[in-house]
């Protein structure tokens, strides 16, 4: 396999090496909803025309990063980067390549958005075209694999990964070493191994990409797990609502079978694994294991109390494996490269580096990687670049529905787990949003508490009624109509529904009023007291706003 | 695993060929009940929506009690028990959407039409829905047009295409297998 691998390094290298120019056009989610799709299209038909078809190719690959500038062309002869690139622009690319990048259409590739990332899980994102496993393997990918199947134990693999100091990367935290060796301590001959790709944070779209743009990463990640635990058959649970990542995951899955890596024998070695795709069906709630369990099921995704874990009693009662997208993505270069490199980035407590996706009010929204340990003044300010127009940064949210809004004064803490979880956020799977003076506190607490009693499953009480209280609660005070006592039962209620609910849905519902309360409450005193929103975004009751109050502007953002 | 592979005994509710597309979805899986999700997608990729006989045809197919097709088909947002207008256009209302403008889209269109979230016109030409986050965070706010994700949309934007559904001669569609949010393609028209 290894002498297999090698050969198809090589022709890749040799055919790519035949072109002089290679134009990289970036056909992830976001740039084709801009139009990529028909830029390339048009690229491909300019070198056409110009005669150049033998000079130049052009591909289509992941993730370029900044999707704020999408479509994004990149030629990678000339390291010049384009942005906003339209089909009319094409002739111009494809002329300038024998000559001068062409200036006007450059996105400066010297900024520290470029600069200040350490890709490891996007290493090969708008590098390889994701629809061919030729060029995953020609980027080093299966390497690993081939090698931990030949040369090490399942013993030694789980050693690598607990070496690397791995911590789960949906949001947990909890480390990944530690959770292999348990399902691979698990008796029984029948073990599985799962992929949480229930991306359902509003607001990060890190799976995604990672999907759309290197899919073979998470299976090689996956196949490798299986080794290590013992289990012969894998499931992805993924989002509907991805169509091209299942898409890409579909085709990935069948072409490594073709190759021999997915199958009865793996690598042309006794173990054998297979993997399914498993879709999800919009629920929010699902992307909690033990009702992702259910789903795969067939059933309804209820999650039920633990312990037991799944990781002894999970699919059809089955030892199961669950880790996240991202978490599987950083397997094969802990394989390839050793535990203890990875172990070297990042901080004490938490290792390697971490994915996130910004959005919000600040420049550049995408998708970035950063060692954990950078600071959200670096993320924010300089690889972010600041809210637009020079705006002030008043909060950051982390951690979506589950999480908490950060305030500018606290930026200058490091982004580990454990530092997001004394400021009262979590990690999450990684999605940033950053809100300007714009933003209503009370009005985006009352926007994730809508949330979480939308998706609420209805199993327990605490969260199925609660969301529900507090949600009115907080209706009622950014209408201007409540007392400082609801506020009061508002905590109470926090307090209650964090301690008694079921799962992590409920247990985690009330952080982002915590949280708001803890860094803004003037903010929800403003609303009771004196009955205005100071970011001007609540329609205060008419019957009770103050006449000077300036609370009708509507909330709208225009851009 | 809950293995119980065997021929479909009970026949399609009528000779559509859709039907093939929904039991070749339960032959792949062994007509095992932990497929239902897979099927009920496989139903509404052919169909649309999910309807009731399609929900008593796939109960009896995978042996499963009406209740559970029932409450599995209710319990997730995906799946839709009535159909579709003949275009369809998606809000996304995720956080970074959310503070960059989509309740105002909501609004406007709410106001224009009189329609709200998985309401269709009376004219059954446009129905409206919103999705808790297309992942599009970096495009804000960001909406789906029959399928087509488009960023960075403005109130008057949204409006005008909708316009133009309502008006226009029946238009072409997208293929209904672009996106799933392209569900309900025209299919009951």
């Amino acid at each position: 396999m290894r002498e297999k691998l090698a050969e198809i390094k090589a022709i890749e290298e040799d055919a790519k090496a035949q072109y002089t120019h290679t134009v990289n056009v970036c056909t992830a989610a976001g740039c084709l909803s801009s139009g990529a799709a028909q830029v390339k299209e048009a690229l491909g038909k300019e070198v056409e025309r110009s005669g150049l078809e033998r000079w130049c190719q052009v591909k289509g690959v992941g993730c370029l990063g900044l999707c704020t500038a999408g479509p994004l062309v990149e030629v990678e002869s000339q390291s010049a980067m384009y942005g906003h690139v339209t089909v009319e622009d094409t002739p111009a690319i494809v002329g300038g390549l024998n000559t001068k990048p062409v200036e006007r259409l450059r996105v400066p590739t010297g900024t520290p958005f470029f600069l200040r990332q350490n890709r490891i899980v996007l290493e090969n994102s708008g590098r390889i075209d994701p629809e061919r496993i030729e060029e995953y393997i020609a980027a080093g990918g299966y390497s690993g694999l081939v090698t931990a199947l030949t040369e090490m134990t399942p013993a030694q693999v789980i050693d690598e990964v607990t070496a690397s100091g791995l911590r789960g990367r949906g949001g947990g935290g909890y480390p990944t070493g530690l959770k292999w060796t348990t399902v691979a301590k698990a008796p029984g001959p029948d073990k599985y191994v799962i992929c949480n790709a229930d991306e359902g944070d509003p607001g990060a779209f890190m799976d995604r990409s990672v999907l759309e743009s290197d899919p073979h990463r998470v299976i090689e990640g996956m196949i490798l797990a299986g080794y290590a635990v013992g289990a012969s058959q894998g499931y992805v649970y993924v989002r509907a609502e991805y169509p091209l990542a299942i898409e890409h995951l579909k085709k990935a899955i069948s072409q490594a079978r073709r190759m021999g890596l997915l199958g009865r024998s793996v690598a042309e070695t006794t173990f054998g694994f297979n993997i399914d795709i498993r879709l999800g069906a919009g629920a929010f709630v699902c992307g909690e294991e033990t009702a992702l369990i259910a789903s795969i099921e067939g059933k309804r995704g209820q999650p039920r109390p633990r312990p037991p874990y799944p990781a002894e009693y999970g699919l059809w009662g089955k030892p199961t494996l669950i880790n996240n997208v991202e978490s599987f993505a950083n397997i094969p270069p802990i394989i390839r490269n050793g535990g203890e490199w990875y172990a070297s980035l990042g901080t004490e407590k938490s290792k390697g580096t971490k994915v996130f996706a910004l959005a919000g009010a600040i420049t550049n929204t995408g998708i970035i990687e950063v060692p954990m340990g950078t600071s959200l003044q670096e993320i924010v300010y300089e690889i972010g670049g600041g809210v637009p127009g020079g705006g002030r940064c008043k909060a950051v949210q982390t951690g979506g529905p589950s999480g908490g809004c950060i305030p500018d004064a606290y930026l200058d803490n490091p982004v580990d787990y454990d530092s997001l979880r004394s400021l009262g956020s979590i990690m999450g799977s990684g999605g940033m949003i950053v809100m300007d003076d714009s933003s209503c506190m009370v009005d985006v607490a009352k926007y994730f508490m809508e949330f979480c009693m939308t998706e609420s499953c209805g199993k327990c009480v605490p969260c199925r009624v609660g969301t529900v209280q507090m949600y009115r609660l907080l209706d009622k005070i950014s209408t201007g109509r409540a007392t400082l006592e609801d506020l009061a039962l508002l905590e109470n209620l926090c307090d209650m529904v964090q301690n008694t609910s079921l799962c992590g849905l409920g247990q985690t519902a009330p952080n982002p009023v915590v949280s708001t309360l803890r860094y803004f409450r003037d903010e929800y005193i403003a609303h009771i007291e004196e009955k205005r929103c100071p970011a001007g975004v609540c329609k205060i009751h008419s019957s009770v706003a103050q006449t000077d109050s300036p609370s009708y502007a509507v909330a709208e953002v225009a851009q | 695993m809950a293995t119980n592979p065997r021929q479909s005994a009970v026949d399609p509710p009528s000779d559509d060929k859709r039907w093939r597309i929904v039991q070749a979805a339960m032959r792949r899986n062994g007509f095992r009940r932990d497929a239902l999700i897979e099927t009920l997608h496989a139903v509404q990729e052919s169909f649309g929506y999910l309807d009731e006989e399609s929900l008593r045809y796939v109960a009896r197919s995978l042996r499963a009690p009406m209740s559970h097709v029932y409450g599995v088909s209710t319990f997730y947002h995906f799946f839709s028990l009535k159909p579709a207008g003949e275009h369809t256009c998606v809000v996304c209302t995720g956080t970074a959407c959310y503070i960059k403008g989509a309740p105002g889209l909501l609004d406007a269109v709410g106001k224009e039409f009189h329609i709200g979230d998985g309401e269709t016109t009376e004219d059954g030409k446009v129905s409206l829905l919103t999705a808790r986050c297309l992942g599009s965070c970096g495009l804000a706010p960001a909406a789906v047009f029959d399928g087509q994700v488009a960023g960075k949309v403005n109130r008057e934007a949204v409006v005008e295409r909708l316009h133009a559904w309502q008006n226009g001669p029946a238009a072409v569609k997208a293929s209904p297998e672009s996106s799933p949010e392209s569900e309900g393609s025209a299919v009951y028209a």
